[in-house]
């Protein structure tokens, strides 16, 4: 049973990365982006909740209220602004996003040090509930866990039945004819970051409740949502999620028999699938 | 009339030089042998300096032969770079074997190690190529923590004895290090100046220029980049050990660094501009400058270069250099192709009809 509750527990943190990786999946699906600041956006933020927190006294899930429209705005300006100028070849984009990743890591040790910092939940974050005599899970991370379900399943109603998510998918496909066809990309490219940084920052808030946080923590953040899409194949949402749920086992079960094997084991897994099957698991695009 | 027009024949030559690069030459020779003398004019902290420029420029040239011209962006150079500097650390304590040594053979291990990581690694495209790098690259950082007989998480040192063995005297020491140093990155621009006359060179230019187009007119880019990989991870084995023998002292932290190791080299080579060999030398004396001025200032020196390097890629693609020599035509390097037209002897008129492949 001991087993069981340790896959249980791998379970629940792999649906926060999935949460990570479905908006970093999201921007490479739409304008070929790969957004390597996406990990310190997710610490940028949850540093914002903590002070928005601390400013109007309010707990970390109400927060979200303040945190998730800022982000959305954010990621707007940010592509309007910034990212749209480089899209085009393949090295800028790259090579700015490690920019603005270096930038946003030192500009929080400017203004936070290198303390680390927690989100408090209050009496929520000890609550836990009994399913089977021996096996009790933590309300919260249930809480996470299904929230980032559902953050999934409305991505995926918004990609597959509204103007907007058409709007994604014809410029996926072709920029150059979605424009033809009056859809203004530069918009749509500044949508699909507003939207990926609006899930980032409940990932963030999430994340910087169950854990410690510091300014260097992002770049680990990305790796665990990069890792998510490999495994679970490029290009599926609902892949994705048991992309992250198998990373979350695979670290759970590493953490089990040595303290400091889970990430190893994670990356252990993403090498393996890597080799034997380099479309992922659940893939919808070729790799 | 027909012999008339033979006798006033032209053949093609390809040349490399030109007035600028031959300045440039001249430049570059001076220069050399200034820096060579620097044990008899620099003190102990220019030399420390100059030699730590030099490591940067060496891993700098390596990132731009692979992103500029291989079009592999990787950010894990960082783990050639580590298991170099490990490789003397145990190849000096564990196998006694004389450090200057192991510098060569943990090239040569890195190069090995190369070839199964290109072939896993290579299965991703583009940027996650890139990302596939780094989680690689954080592989070794977890790995080498675990491993008891390198010290684990806290590492390891040099032990006198060994040290010693490099020179007896402490100023020996420096200067050896120090001409190596030296050496290495004179070897790492040589190599790679080399390499881009010869057809590999062309393939990769061309493969830089336009992947499409190269691989339409026959060039295997696949095997192209994995040379180039392979020779890059070999030459950053060997920075690496030079890099840790002057340290003394070498965790998987910073053996396996992405921001010493790799971001830095990122932005020297950005700035500098990518896809020139001249770029990653103007870079690094860039960052060294900025580092200097704001060493006051903590980490403020790494916003300011993230800012300019952002706006290089915005504004300047090819970076500073490279901004300059698409403007002038300028080459510190003999490297550009010309076609000159040379009149034909009649004798020698069959040995010209090979024109040179390259």
């Amino acid at each position: 049973m001991e087993w069981v509750n340790i896959i249980f527990q791998g379970v629940l943190l792999g649906g926060l990365y999935a949460l990570f990786a479905a908006g970093l999946s999201l921007i490479f699906g739409v304008m070929r982006l790969v957004n390597i600041a996406h990990g310190d956006l997710i610490v940028a933020f949850a540093y914002m909740a903590y002070f928005v927190m601390a400013a109007l006294h309010i707990g970390p899930f109400t927060s979200l209220a303040v945190i998730v429209p800022a982000a959305a705005l954010i990621g707007y300006g940010l592509q309007r602004g910034l990212l749209n100028w480089t899209l085009g070849e393949e090295l800028p984009p790259l090579l700015v996003t490690i920019g603005l990743s270096v930038i946003i890591q030192n500009l929080l040790l400017v203004f936070f040090t290198f303390d680390t910092h927690r989100l408090h939940a209050g009496d929520i974050e000890i609550a836990s509930v009994q399913f089977l005599p021996d096996l009790s899970v933590g309300v919260l991370p249930l809480i996470q866990f299904a929230v980032a379900v559902a953050i999934i399943a409305g991505l995926q109603i918004v990609f597959y039945r509204t103007a907007l998510g058409r709007a994604f998918r014809a410029t996926s496909d072709d920029p150059v004819v979605a424009q033809l066809m009056g859809l203004e990309t530069r918009h749509i490219f500044a949508m699909a970051m507003a939207l990926s940084l609006a899930v980032v920052a409940v990932a963030g808030v999430f994340i910087a409740i169950r854990t410690d946080f510091n300014p260097f923590y992002g770049p680990q953040l990305l790796i665990f949502g990069f890792e998510a899409i490999i495994i679970g194949g490029l290009g599926s949402l609902w892949g994705t999620l048991a992309g992250g749920i198998l990373l979350g086992i695979a670290q759970a079960l590493g953490g089990q028999f040595n303290v400091g094997w889970p990430f190893l084991a994670g990356h252990v897994v993403f090498l393996a699938v890597l080799i034997v099957r380099p479309q992922g698991l659940f893939p919808k695009v070729a790799l | 009339m027909i012999a008339a027009k033979v006798q006033d024949a032209f053949s093609f030559r390809v040349s490399h030089i030109d007035r600028s690069s031959r300045f440039g030459l001249v430049f570059w020779a001076l220069l050399l042998i200034l820096l060579a003398a620097a044990p008899f004019w620099g003190d102990r902290q220019t030399m420390r300096l100059l030699g730590e420029i030099y490591s940067y420029i060496a891993l700098a040239s390596l990132w731009n032969l692979l992103a500029g011209y291989a079009g592999l962006v990787s950010i894990g150079q960082q783990v050639f770079v580590g298991l170099g500097g490990y490789v003397l650390y145990v190849g000096a304590l564990a196998g006694g074997l004389p450090p200057l040594l192991c510098v060569p053979l943990g090239g040569l291990l890195c190069g090995v190690l190369a070839v199964p990581v290109v072939l896993v690694l290579f299965r991703l495209r583009g940027a996650y190529f890139t990302i596939g790098t780094w989680v690689l690259a954080e592989v070794f950082v977890q790995v080498f923590q675990q491993v008891k007989a390198v010290g684990g998480g806290s590492g390891i040192s040099l032990p006198a004895v060994v040290v010693k063995s490099i020179a007896q005297s402490r100023d020996g020491r420096e200067f050896l290090i120090y001409w190596l140093f030296l050496a290495l990155v004179v070897a790492v621009i040589g190599l790679i100046v080399t390499i881009l006359r010869t057809r590999y060179g062309l393939a990769l230019t061309a493969i830089r220029d336009n992947e499409m187009a190269a691989k339409s007119n026959g060039i295997d880019v696949n095997r192209t980049r994995l040379i180039v990989f392979v020779a890059a991870a070999f030459a950053n084995g060997m920075a690496g050990a030079l890099i840790f023998l002057q340290k003394l002292s070498i965790t998987p932290f910073s053996a396996f660094s992405i921001n010493d190791w790799t971001m830095n080299v990122i932005f020297i080579t950005v700035i500098g501009g990518i896809g020139r060999v001249e770029g990653p030398i103007l870079g690094a004396v860039i960052f060294f400058v900025l580092r200097e001025f704001l060493a006051d200032y903590g980490s403020a020196y790494l916003i300011v270069l993230g800012v300019i390097a952002i706006v290089v890629m915005l504004k300047a693609r090819r970076g500073l250099w490279g901004y300059v020599a698409d403007r002038y035509g300028w080459q510190l390097f003999p490297l550009a192709r010309r076609l000159e037209r040379t009149r034909i002897v009649p004798d020698a008129a069959a040995a010209a009809a090979t024109i040179e492949a390259h």
